[in-house]
């Protein structure tokens, strides 16, 4: 078939460095992949095109760009599903790193934060007389984590590193879960606390929105996303609690399961850790007067949906711990 | 044609406009809401990071109700959209996490079968109103009005659990919809990016870092408006956008509209009863523009 690469290119040596568009018309089989049309333009077409590439199996993890605005492994996509009506597909450097030549990428970022979640066994206390013991279940549960490749896909099309280079993004989080949820790893219950009460300040797990974009991009099927959903799971229940994250988790939950539905109106306050917090008060201000005004206020009687108790008796029944004895009286989500 | 309404907790309370602007352009659309009673939150993907099995259950409660009804889901949020999305592969691809849900359920008489299929109003009026009825109920179209579509993260991702796949038209719906209205176009990269309303109260300078950046964006592209059918987006995006315009140190002013107010101004119904003055961006150079077509 024939079709029409749209590379985004850049040199680094050229007079006056810019990025721009160039367009590569080539012919390949019905199912090449995207890189083998880039290798046949780097051979026949253009030799100074510069893209790095190596198993052309969606193993060694070389080849992640942006596909049509999306990050992917170029020798695991399809040319032929790629391509839009007029036969194109684009193809860009993946996101968020610096571009060092046309699609190749600075990983610095990328290795600094693998780096900075401190990726080997870290276990506490006095060592077994034996070989440290891991269930089967257990390792078969890391083998999703383990399956990533480094590719950098998600960190490529991560939403938060795109306006905050400081957050440790979904590999090094991923990775991290990967230390967490092992066995052997922590004290002797294998609760890695130290990781957990780093991975819940600034930066770490509780900065992540949720966009779904590394679960969508990540070739492997590692969901990153999901993996630091469960960092947060295991750092409530470790305790680490005191942070906005963990509170608007909660509260969320509390006021759901009082009332049937979200209250607007106390969720925010009850995140930032009520209404004594002063400066997040005053920073609230303003946009509590422009809604005000905008007749916009979520209600200040926040309503139970009718058969309040069915919902209740559910909260009760699967939260536990945080329903307790008082549900439904003297709660301000009651 | 009929559905149980799933109008979501934001569109009851921060975002108020949004309930009556839907229930105005179904009924001109033909479409009849019966609210499924006592419906729950879906928790957001919130409730989700905490206790996946507590937000699954009040779904599935969700769902049942609605079986009972004998009626298709109908939402306006692209967040409820995913989340009962999520809720519903895992419900009905594990029939033994079905059951032991349904054990929850049955205290109170419901049971879930499995057969429920959430839909957003944008999918619905696409695949089973049609374009063509919609076109023909488009009175006022928005001739000249340059409008950017922004989706909300879970009405576009993970495609698994939104039938992408089989429905490869609802990743371009949003600008398939605005084209039938009238207006143009503003294709920008931002439109299926994230708003940044889940990270509000936990890193807020991120959150406006993600408002400015996509407004801004939108409106350097020459947007006059920009349409989501998220309610959560446009809490932030409006709501948020002259303090992440301080951030940026520069003037945005991009009025948000709601899908159903966009769709109720092509229909010729009056911006004052879509809720268009409850914004906290002003429409009203919006509304200039329109009042000058004819």
């Amino acid at each position: 078939m024939d079709v029409t690469i749209k590379i985004k290119r850049f040199d680094p040596e050229a007079d006056q460095p810019h990025s721009y568009w160039e367009d590569f018309s080539v012919s390949v089989p019905d199912n090449a992949t995207v890189l083998d049309a880039l290798i046949k333009i780097r051979e026949e077409i253009d030799g100074t095109l510069t893209l790095r590439c190596s198993c052309r199996s969606a193993i060694c993890g070389s080849c992640a760009v942006r596909i049509n605005g999306h990050a992917g492994l170029a020798c695991k996509t399809s040319l032929s599903r790629a391509i839009d009506e007029d036969n194109c597909v684009t193809v860009e450097p993946a996101g968020v790193m610096k571009v060092i030549k046309d699609l190749t990428v600075d990983f610095d970022l990328f290795w600094d934060k693998i780096r900075e979640v401190e990726p080997y066994l870290q276990p506490q206390g006095a060592e077994p007389e034996g070989e440290y013991i891991a269930s089967n279940e257990s390792m078969l549960h890391l083998s999703g984590v383990t399956a990533c490749i480094m590719c950098g896909a998600c960190v490529s099309d991560c939403t938060v590193l795109e306006v905050d280079p400081t957050f440790l993004g979904p590999a090094a989080l991923a990775k991290a879960y990967r230390f967490t949820a092992d066995p052997r790893d922590g004290d002797r219950e294998g609760v890695s606390r130290d990781r957990l009460r780093n991975l819940s300040e600034a930066t770490g797990m509780w900065d992540c929105t949720r966009c779904n974009e590394c679960v969508q991009a990540c070739p492997k099927g590692v969901a990153p996303m999901d993996r630091i959903m469960a960092l947060r799971e295991q750092a409530v229940s470790a305790g680490f609690t005191n942070n906005n994250g963990a509170r608007h988790t909660s509260a969320f939950t509390e006021s759901v399961g009082h009332s049937g539905r979200l209250d607007e109106l106390r969720l925010p306050i009850k995140s930032v850790g009520g209404i004594t917090n002063i400066g997040a008060m005053l920073s609230y201000a303003p946009v509590g007067w422009r809604a005000l005004t905008h007749g916009k206020m979520p209600p200040i009687r926040h309503k139970n949906v009718e058969n309040v108790e069915n919902v209740r008796r559910l909260f009760r029944k699967l939260e536990p711990d945080l329903a307790g004895p008082q549900i439904g009286r003297n709660s301000p989500f009651g | 044609m009929k559905y149980a309404f799933f109008p979501g907790c934001v569109s009851q309370g921060a975002a108020p406009e949004l309930y009556p602007a839907a229930m105005l352009i179904c009924e001109r659309i033909g479409i009849d809401l019966e609210e499924i009673p006592g419906w729950t939150c879906t928790g957001a993907g919130v409730m989700q990071e905490k206790n996946q099995l507590f937000g699954d259950t009040l779904n599935a409660r969700n769902f049942a109700k609605a079986e009972q009804m004998g009626l298709p889901i109908l939402t306006i949020c692209s967040t409820c959209q995913g989340v009962m999305s999520q809720a519903n592969k895992r419900l009905t691809k594990d029939p033994e996490y079905l059951a032991q849900i349904n054990d929850y359920l049955a205290e109170e008489g419901l049971e879930y079968k499995g057969t429920a299929e959430p839909k957003h109003l944008l999918w619905i009026l696409i695949e089973d109103i049609g374009l063509d009825k919609v076109t023909e109920l488009v009175t006022r179209p928005l001739a000249g009005v340059r409008m950017a579509p922004f989706y909300g993260c879970y009405i576009v991702r993970p495609t698994e659990a939104l039938d992408i796949e089989d429905h490869p038209e609802r990743q371009t719906s949003l600008e398939t919809l605005i084209e039938t209205l009238g207006a143009t176009v503003v294709d920008f990269e931002g439109k299926t990016r994230c708003c940044g309303f889940p990270i509000l109260t936990i890193n807020e300078k991120n959150s406006m870092a993600m408002v400015g950046k996509h407004t801004s964006e939108a409106k350097d592209l020459g947007a006059d408006v920009m349409v989501t059918p998220c309610p959560l987006c446009h809490l932030n995006l409006d709501g948020y956008q002259p303090k992440a315009s301080a951030q940026l140190k520069r003037s945005v002013d991009l009025p948000i509209l709601h899908l159903p107010q966009a769709i109720g101004l092509a229909m010729g119904i009056p911006a004052q009863e879509l809720g268009l003055q409850k914004h906290i961006v002003s429409t009203q150079p919006l509304a200039v523009k329109l009042g000058s077509r004819s």
